[in-house]
């Protein structure tokens, strides 16, 4: 390739990167502005708020009891011999409260939930049916994306509480029927270095994972083009671009609120 | 009445429409024939405002399409119905759902909602689908659920978009008897896009031929049917070696 070539491609992707943002922003804003149409999206939310989070139920708690059980047995392995046993309860529990609770959780349900919203509407785009809305004189804004960002930021929250049950209980059932560990113990190490922020902290998180999913979603379906390898493709990088965003968040909550 | 001056829509390099006047009487349907590709689609989009036109202006009810708020747009909508090419239902409701949605969105009461959607149902002869869905009914009963829906709030206009391509042409022309009747009881504005010359000819008061971006001819079923214009007989007897630049099937060589 030679140098103007290289130039090229960088401009060019830069011109794409910088429409991106572009469109990204006037989505948000789209959005926030819609948030007023309460009579539109409203009654939209429950719905979703079902399908978002009781639907993801099954598979948040699966992860949630195999993360717990091979931390159990992954920590015991590590400090036998070295460091009192009962810290199995406080890797378990610090690690599945502040981390591995929420993040596992968001990134399976940002396969599972940003995928299914991206499909979801990009079918509508390219069926025409987002026109259809607008030719009834309705907010496709409003009645499309709101409510499934709104249902994200309570589902995933919910959703995480209970991931965060499972992969602790999960630890201590696995601690005292396969490693050398009371109940006792396993809660006297859960309990040394608990904070009651320890429990706002993942919720938090989850909160923001729920709003960056679905909206990640919401966005390229948003504007998908070109029929079904259209919807594929908004599919693929909705599910792409929302486990980095987690990522990203999850580093920037560490930064700003630990 | 729609008015459209000097409209020109571009997608890239692409240059859809090119300067395209043209004009629909108030009460009366104005049928739009085209090759693939000469923005007739276009067109309606750019009349719902479903598409921003570049250059040009666009008249809708009195209404300034080009320059109008949002609000003021869903204003007009709302005095619109909208017959997408494949129906464009949506798969989650039933055929009564998807009906009422436009109601639902004018604020009209359940019952009051309920009854009319029933008698949109009925006038486009699907009396008791309502609780079916759209994938459990043919295309052409698709098509009738979408111009149902498309009538349910009762609008002064109403744009098809190619509603029956890709039916078989018995279904085709009760789609065409349906599009007649709704005219004469409704009097509403009709602007009808569509590749089916017969169709055109049942349905519609006026005729025009759009090409290359432009209209090309305008006048009565009659006028056209009696025209000489090479474009017009070449699209009407379906004609390739007619259109200009167009080399038929066989010649070659």
């Amino acid at each position: 390739m030679t140098l103007i070539g290289v130039v090229a491609w960088v401009g060019r992707r830069a011109t794409s990167g910088l429409a991106l943002v572009g469109a990204a922003a006037a989505f948000v804003w789209s959005a926030m502005r819609a948030v007023g149409d309460v009579g539109t999206w409203g009654r939209l939310t429950a719905l979703q708020v079902r399908r978002i989070g009781i639907d993801s139920v099954p598979v948040a708690l699966f992860i949630a009891v195999f993360t717990g059980i091979v931390l159990a047995l992954q920590s015991s392995y590590t400090f036998t011999g070295v460091v009192p046993l009962y810290f199995v309860g406080v890797l378990v529990t610090k690690s599945v409260m502040l981390e591995l609770g929420p993040v596992l959780t968001g990134l399976a349900l940002a396969g599972r939930v940003g995928a299914n919203i991206a499909a979801e509407i990009g079918t509508m785009r390219v069926t025409e049916q987002i026109d259809a809305l607008e030719m009834m004189a309705w907010n496709p804004v409003s009645y499309l994306v709101v409510p499934r960002v709104i249902a994200g930021i309570i589902a995933f929250p919910i959703v995480t509480a209970l991931a965060l049950g499972a992969g602790i209980g999960a630890g201590w059932i696995t601690s005292v029927s396969l490693l050398d560990l009371s109940t006792q113990e396993f809660i006297r190490g859960a309990r040394m270095f608990y904070d009651p922020f320890d429990l706002r902290y993942p919720l938090i998180k989850a909160a923001s994972f729920g709003a960056v999913v679905t909206g990640v979603g919401a966005f390229h379906g948003y504007h998908t083009r070109g029929g079904a390898a259209g919807v594929g493709r908004a599919t693929t990088r909705a599910v792409v671009l929302g486990c980095m965003l987690i990522l990203v968040l999850d580093a920037v909550w560490a930064v700003v609120l630990l | 009445m729609i008015r459209l001056g000097g409209v020109s829509k571009s997608f890239g390099n692409n240059h859809v429409l090119r300067g395209l006047d043209m004009t629909v009487e108030g009460g009366s349907t104005l049928a739009v024939l085209g090759r693939s590709g000469t923005g007739k689609s276009v067109l309606l989009r750019c009349v719902a405002r479903l598409l921003q036109v570049d250059l040009g202006g666009v008249e809708v009810a009195g209404r300034d399409m080009v320059t109008a708020t949002e609000a003021e747009v869903r204003e007009v909508r709302l005095r619109m119905g909208y017959v997408f090419q494949f129906a464009a239902l949506f798969d989650s409701m039933s055929i009564g759902e998807n009906v009422e949605l436009p109601l639902r969105r004018a604020r009209v009461g359940t019952a009051e909602a309920r009854r009319r959607s029933d008698e949109a149902l009925a006038r486009v002869g699907l009396d008791g689908t309502r609780d079916q869905f759209p994938a459990d009914l043919s295309g052409g009963m698709r098509k009738r659920a979408g111009i149902a829906r498309a009538i349910v709030s009762r609008p002064d206009i109403l744009l098809y978009d190619e509603p029956t391509s890709g039916l078989d042409p018995v279904t085709g022309a009760v789609i065409d008897g349906l599009m007649v009747r709704l005219k004469r009881e409704m009097g509403a504005t009709g602007l009808l896009i569509t590749h089916d010359i017969q169709s055109a000819f049942r349905v519609a008061d006026r005729v025009a031929l759009l090409n290359e971006g432009r209209l090309h001819a305008e006048g009565s079923p009659d006028e056209f049917r009696a025209s000489r214009d090479p474009l017009i007989r070449a699209f009407l007897e379906g004609r390739a070696d007619l259109w200009p630049g167009e080399v038929p099937a066989g010649a070659a060589g």
